[in-house]
């Protein structure tokens, strides 16, 4: 009995070892053979370099989807590359990459208004890849169509309560806010308050997510709320602000101020592969199809630059 | 000589694997128990908040200080509010869960046990998103249409938890009921007594420990969940004023801020104090349980 058993022992012993040293050999083979796949892509396209390596992006959901295929179409050209693209927000995105524990971190806000260590900021080189444009919107029973910039300062401070002090029906305003810390919700502030800050007796809801706000405001009459551009449908009402139409070619002149950038944060000397990604979401390839697809606004047709306390100058 | 040996080895070897899982188990805990408090307990000792204040503040908003350089981070109108939705909704599911079970036990047993409970498992298994969805388009619009508002508020998150709490406390009061011995209610019976005597003078009587289990353990699970009462209760971090106005309770604030604020700042350290207080929570839900059952048994004999 003793003795089967540890002939048992012994088989399985050397089945493991069997599979430890298949494992290493196809290791090996596979590498080799990254190797060589890339080496021959890169004599036939002049585009993707001898690269290997993974890349692991985590942070804002909002720029999710757009990493997500533009690292799918990279990793198509480049085989021996992996990349992960995980959520969390833009908070996360930042903490990952000033620990250094991720390559990119993607945020919708600047890393200043997360982060307010100057040593930590000093260790991280700013990637502005796409740029989201947002509005104010309102239920389809409102019967307001431009509010300016003052007015929706008065709403989201709560200094106005109604709809008729603005033009509109006799009816209260239902604020809905974004969460507090959210990129769009930052962004928002940012160009409507001016750097005023909302009085703590004003607290109106908070949604966490686009996609709910989108359904509130459709089913909450006389409700207000921002979304991104890409969140803009039928359900719902856009506002001009001050006259101007929440459209591409007016962010691109900065006559419609609500918007920011998609940064992809990484260290200030990646490696190779990193930088490769990055230089390839900056590509055409990347610029003048994919954001466009997934609702951004290319950075390369920015007609002005914006810096993190909020300066704006044209290019 | 050899198969006893053998046989040595294998009730070893069972007793590492049990004895190795349930260490895992253990470890798991403490290290999750361990993270809590560090990071939660961070908020009073790295960043100077007083407890007081966190406690008994009624003001949040993190990201700004008040006037002697505290960060607003009153945490009582949440605690107020998971408070209000977990009572509320035990008070609504209660009734249903008490007399769905009394009905399975004592008039249609066949039918409890092949219909009812496998439909109650089923409730059960339907992903919190799901419940939250259906408060979003049938709750919160029906709220809003006899209630004017905005619909969004504690009632119709109750009304959603009530729903999704009413499987464990059916089936954890239907245990309870059932497990009443046949004798009790014979030797009511034999008395003289009707059914609705015996049930109220014997069965619930004898039942309440199991039936209070089964309440606790319905608001414990009405405390932790997250995702459907954020969607429904609107997150306006004020003292309820009502039932029928925004409110926000510690797991919504929770969800809603972990993935934006960035790891080691005061808003991060809050958010961590506020899963600190669920946990603290938790464990007293746990005592009353314990203590429930042991007064029970004490008193059954």
């Amino acid at each position: 009995m003793i003795k089967s058993l540890s002939r048992r022992q012994l088989l399985s012993l050397a089945g493991a070892a069997t599979v430890v040293g298949l494992g290493l050999m196809g290791c090996s083979s596979s590498s080799d053979a990254g190797t060589s796949s890339s080496t021959g892509s890169s004599s036939s396209t002049e585009t993707s370099a001898n690269i290997s390596g993974s890349i692991t992006a985590v942070g804002s959901t909002a720029l999710q989807p757009l990493v997500e295929a533009a690292a799918e179409q990279f990793m198509t050209q480049n085989p021996s590359v992996q990349i992960t693209v995980q959520g969390g927000g833009s908070g996360q995105g930042i903490t990952q990459i000033a620990q250094g524990s991720v390559q990119i971190g993607d945020s919708d806000v600047f890393a200043e208004e997360k982060l307010t260590d100057a040593s930590a900021l000093a260790k991280l080189a700013d990637n502005k890849v796409a740029v989201v444009g947002m509005g104010p919107v309102v239920n389809t029973n409102v019967s307001v169509d431009d509010l300016t910039i003052a007015q929706l300062k008065s709403i989201f401070t709560g200094a106005v309560t109604n709809w008729k002090d603005l033009g509109g029906d006799d009816a209260d305003i239902v604020v809905i806010n974004r969460a507090s810390g959210s990129g769009t919700r930052a962004t928002f502030e940012n160009a409507v308050l001016g750097g005023d800050t909302v009085p703590a007796s004003f607290t109106p809801q908070e949604q966490d997510s686009s996609g709910t706000v989108a359904k509130m405001i459709s089913d909450t009459p006389n409700s207000i709320s921002y979304l991104a551009f890409t969140y803009f449908s039928d359900t719902l009402k856009a506002l001009s602000v001050g006259g101007v139409k929440p459209e591409e070619g007016n962010v691109e002149t900065n006559e419609w101020t609500i918007w920011a950038y998609e940064h992809m944060y990484t260290a200030v000397s990646p490696d190779a592969t990193t930088q490769a990604f990055i230089d390839y979401m900056l590509s055409d390839d990347v610029q003048g199809s994919l954001v466009e697809q997934t609702g951004y606004i290319p950075v390369s047709g920015m007609k002005v630059a914006r810096d993190a306390s909020g300066n704006v100058t044209s290019l | 000589m050899a198969g006893i040996s053998d046989k040595r080895g294998i009730e070893r070897r069972g007793r590492v694997l049990t004895g190795s899982a349930v260490a895992l188990v253990v470890v798991l805990v403490c290290t999750l128990v361990f993270m809590v408090c560090s990071r939660g307990l961070a908020t009073f000792l790295t960043d100077g908040v007083p407890l007081s204040s966190f406690l008994g503040g009624t003001t949040w908003n993190p990201h700004q200080n008040d006037a002697s350089g505290v960060p607003l981070v009153g945490a009582l109108p949440m605690i107020a509010g998971s408070f209000a939705v977990t009572l509320l909704s035990c008070a609504l599911a209660l009734p249903f869960a008490l007399g769905a079970s009394l009905f399975v036990v004592d008039v249609a047993p066949n039918f409890g046990r092949r219909v009812f409970r496998p439909m109650i498992e089923l409730l059960v298994g339907i992903p919190s998103v799901v419940f939250g969805l259906v408060g979003l388009s049938i709750v919160v619009p029906w709220t809003r249409s006899w209630a004017g508002g905005t619909g969004y508020g504690i009632l119709s998150s109750s009304i959603v938890l009530a729903f999704m709490i009413l499987p464990t406390v059916t089936s954890l009061a239907t245990d309870a009921i059932a497990a009443v011995p046949n004798s009790y209610r014979d030797g009511s019976y034999g008395l003289g007594c009707t059914r609705w005597q015996t049930i109220v003078h014997v069965e619930v009587p004898s039942a309440m420990p199991g039936i209070l289990t089964a309440v606790i353990m319905g608001m414990t699970r009405a405390f932790g969940e997250a995702l459907a009462v954020q969607m429904v209760i609107g997150n306006a971090a004020q003292l309820p004023q009502g039932l029928l106005t925004p409110a926000a309770t510690l797991t919504s604030v929770l969800t809603m801020g972990m993935g934006n604020e960035a790891m080691g700042t005061v808003y991060n350290d809050v958010l961590w104090s506020l899963a600190l207080v669920l946990l603290a929570m938790s464990l007293v839900f746990i005592l009353l349980v314990h203590l429930v059952g042991r007064l029970g048994a004490a008193r059954n004999g």
